[in-house]
């Protein structure tokens, strides 16, 4: 196994040991994760994508959109898309895929806390993702962050883009506030992301440092 | 003799429907039905023209190769009556020399096709004669049911029109032009000058050569299509059993060695159990690619049997591929690298099997601008499609399908959205690019349908939307223009 300088930021995330990480964002709507997730594909992985969905993530959030995930990464994109009832069936296809070396990442999304998606089911998928070198990526929505063997745990919404050059009223490029909260072999933190678009891969940008806890609330006399 | 089905639809036979191809001008009839044919319509029109002459016509999009494929599936369903069958391009040919006396002489075996064909559903012409042009000729014009002996043949087919000699519209054309209206017309015609006018003549369009065809004096033998081989391999047992899936290695092992020796592979295989009292279930499954490794449809019907009532035990049961296809044996690469598309076909299997075959999908491209038009997920058994290209101006992540309505709030009706309200929470614009304007496409929307202005916003928080507004305020297409959110950028 690779060894990851454990206080070194992430900036270098491309190169770094393929596993499961999981990926939760504050509202069901939000696309930054799903961005956040894409800007690690690099033009390297051979291969579909394979992405698997429950009914209710799809509903709330929508189904990925080839022709978008093309324009992002600047290539057509080999999508296998499978669309399911149940968060079990989630997890079992995600376990099925990561067999299959044919693919090159395996995306998965749960909605909510379904009791299939334990410490168990979780420890299943990453050491499946060790053991076939494929990195595998979990969506969370609408979860608590409970127990999980997931080897990073990453927060990831959206923040307010830069302006672009040519016009000040369009969104610019997408920035991303990125929270590594939990991670093996690494220093958690939290991160400002970008994705660069010439070299297809993901950027992290200056570190924020964790905001100290709230000072008690005084009643002024 | 020849057989001609007319394609049944679910419509009433006193409603105007036709059948409609794509031709290099638009629409074309592909066929009609009577009532349709009454008001007009024939095939080769221009589906524009047929509905001017026929305002009710209903039309639906003609499928030529399920019906090739149907006719030769019939053909070979038609060698109960004789051994020599061929589906032609619109009919059946059959040979029944010798046959006819199993089903007590010609008229009777008429009777008999067409009560079977007729409880399938069908309406036949049939026509029995001694040559194959002169039984084609006489079902598609003669009385529909018409036995024609070889004494009576040459007065028979002389009163049909030339049109009958299988030769294309425009020769046949040309011959009435010439004054030759019908078969017998023709016939008394010296050979000579005709022969040198249609001297560069396609052999299939030379009335002289169709001709003699038809009278017998040029052979035309019947090509006759293999059947396609079976594959079934059956476990007999002397004891009813319980469960069946200990019987399953020995079935596919039996399976595949059957399908190795004939160099096929199977495409759908169906395991079918009979029980001890008589009734009779099964599982399906379907595979990718064609395979024959036993290993592989031993797993495709992993926990699927215990579905299966056992009542009081299976005294039969049999593995067939339903469907097959050839497969040539491959030989594994020197470096000893596996082969992907295998991979990647078994994992499509697997999941095929637990979710259905239609669960797990591809994007295929569409030319359309629409965004949800653009992207049709076809399932992932299928030969994989062209994936999407890379779109010229940003396209979201995801996508909403249907889009969600959205209240919104605006400056000005034609401009961009200030805010909006969307599953019950608001969302303050702060940048927006567009509007990005896509227009309905008038040859497959319905009339009416609104155009689209699309704008890429970004609320307060940094999240991006694709919203859309449908229609302009008085673009005389309906009200006020309703606004839309499809998709959400990264």
């Amino acid at each position: 196994m690779k060894c990851v300088n454990p206080l070194a930021a992430p900036d270098s995330m491309a190169d770094r040991f393929p596993t499961l990480c999981e990926v939760f964002s504050p509202t069901a709507t939000d696309g930054a994760a799903t961005g956040f997730v894409l800007a690690q594909i690099t033009p390297k992985a051979r291969g579909p994508i394979f992405w698997v969905q429950d009914r209710l993530s799809r509903h709330e959030g929508g189904r990925p959109h080839a022709t978008g995930l093309a324009f992002l990464l600047g290539r057509p994109v080999d999508l296998l898309y499978l669309e399911v009832r149940r968060a079990a069936d989630v997890l079992w296809a995600m376990e099925e895929a990561l067999g299959c070396p044919a693919l090159a990442h395996v995306i998965g999304e749960v909605w909510g806390d379904p009791p299939a998606l334990d410490f168990t089911a979780t420890k299943r998928l990453a050491l499946r993702s060790e053991r076939s070198g494929m990195q595998a990526w979990l969506f969370r929505r609408a979860a608590r962050t409970d127990l999980s063997a997931a080897r990073e745990r990453w927060h990831v919404s959206a923040l307010p883009s830069p302006p672009m050059p040519d016009d000040l009223r369009a969104p610019g490029a997408p920035i991303w506030q990125a929270e590594l909260f939990r991670a093996r072999g690494r220093m958690p933190g939290r991160w400002v992301a970008r994705h660069d678009t010439a070299n297809g891969r993901l950027v992290m940008g200056h570190h924020i440092p964790a905001p100290d806890p709230a000072p008690p609330l005084r009643a002024l006399g | 003799m020849a057989l001609k089905t007319r394609r049944g639809a679910a419509v009433p036979a006193d409603a105007p429907f036709a059948l409609m191809v794509e031709g290099p001008h638009g629409p074309v009839v592909h066929a009609a039905n009577p009532a349709a044919e009454a008001a007009g319509v024939h095939p080769g029109l221009r589906m524009v023209d047929a509905r001017a002459v026929c305002s009710d016509l209903r039309a639906e999009e003609a499928d030529p190769r399920g019906d090739r494929a149907a006719l030769l599936d019939l053909a070979l369903w038609s060698r109960r009556w004789c051994p020599w069958t061929t589906p032609e391009r619109t009919g059946i040919a059959m040979d029944v020399t010798g046959s006819t006396h199993l089903w007590d002489g010609e008229p009777a075996l008429l009777r008999e096709i067409e009560a079977r064909l007729g409880r399938m559903g069908l309406s036949v012409h049939l026509a029995i004669a001694p040559t194959r042009g002169a039984a084609w000729a006489l079902a598609r014009f003669g009385s529909g049911r018409e036995v024609c002996g070889a004494s009576d043949l040459a007065a028979r087919v002389a009163l049909l029109p030339v049109r009958a000699l299988r030769i294309r519209e425009e020769t046949a054309l040309l011959l009435r032009r010439l004054g030759l209206r019908t078969v017998g017309d023709l016939a008394v015609v010296p050979r000579l000058p005709l022969a040198r006018r249609f001297a560069r003549a396609e052999p299939k369009d030379n009335p002289l050569l169709r001709l003699d065809q038809m009278m017998g004096r040029v052979p035309e033998p019947l090509p006759c299509p293999d059947e396609p081989p079976r594959f079934l391999a059956r476990a007999a047992l002397s004891e009813p059993v319980l469960d069946p899936t200990p019987l399953l290695p020995s079935l596919a092992g039996e399976l595949c060695s059957m399908l190795a020796a004939k160099g096929f592979g199977a495409r759908r295989l169906a395991l079918t159990v009979f029980r001890s009292d008589g009734a009779v279930s099964g599982v399906e499954a379907a595979t990718a690619r064609a395979t024959r490794d036993p290993r592989h449809l031993v797993r495709l019907f992993e926990g699927r049997l215990e579905t299966l009532d056992p009542g009081f035990g299976f005294d039969l049961v049999t593995l067939g591929a339903t469907l097959a296809e050839p497969l040539s044996a491959r030989q594994p690469s020197l470096d000893g690298q596996r082969d992907e598309g295998e991979d990647l076909a078994r994992l499509v299997d697997r999941l095929g099997v637990r979710f259905g075959p239609r669960a797990l999908s591809r994007p295929a491209f569409r030319e359309s601008h629409v965004p949800e038009r653009r992207e049709a997920w076809v399932p992932a058994l299928d030969p994989s499609p062209p994936a999407p290209p890379v779109p010229q101006a940003p396209r979201p992540l995801r996508l909403f399908d249907p889009p969600e309505e959205v209240r919104v709030l605006y400056a000005v009706p034609e401009g961009p959205p200030a805010q909006f309200i969307w599953r019950r929470v608001t969302h303050r614009v702060t940048r927006f690019a567009g509007p990005e304007r896509i227009a309905p496409e008038w040859w497959r929307d319905r009339p009416g349908t609104r155009l689209r202005d699309y704008y890429r916003v970004e609320d307060h928080e940094g999240r991006r939307f694709w919203l859309f507004r449908e229609g302009l305020l008085g673009d005389g297409r309906g009200a006020e223009p309703r606004w839309y959110v499809q998709g959400a950028f990264g």
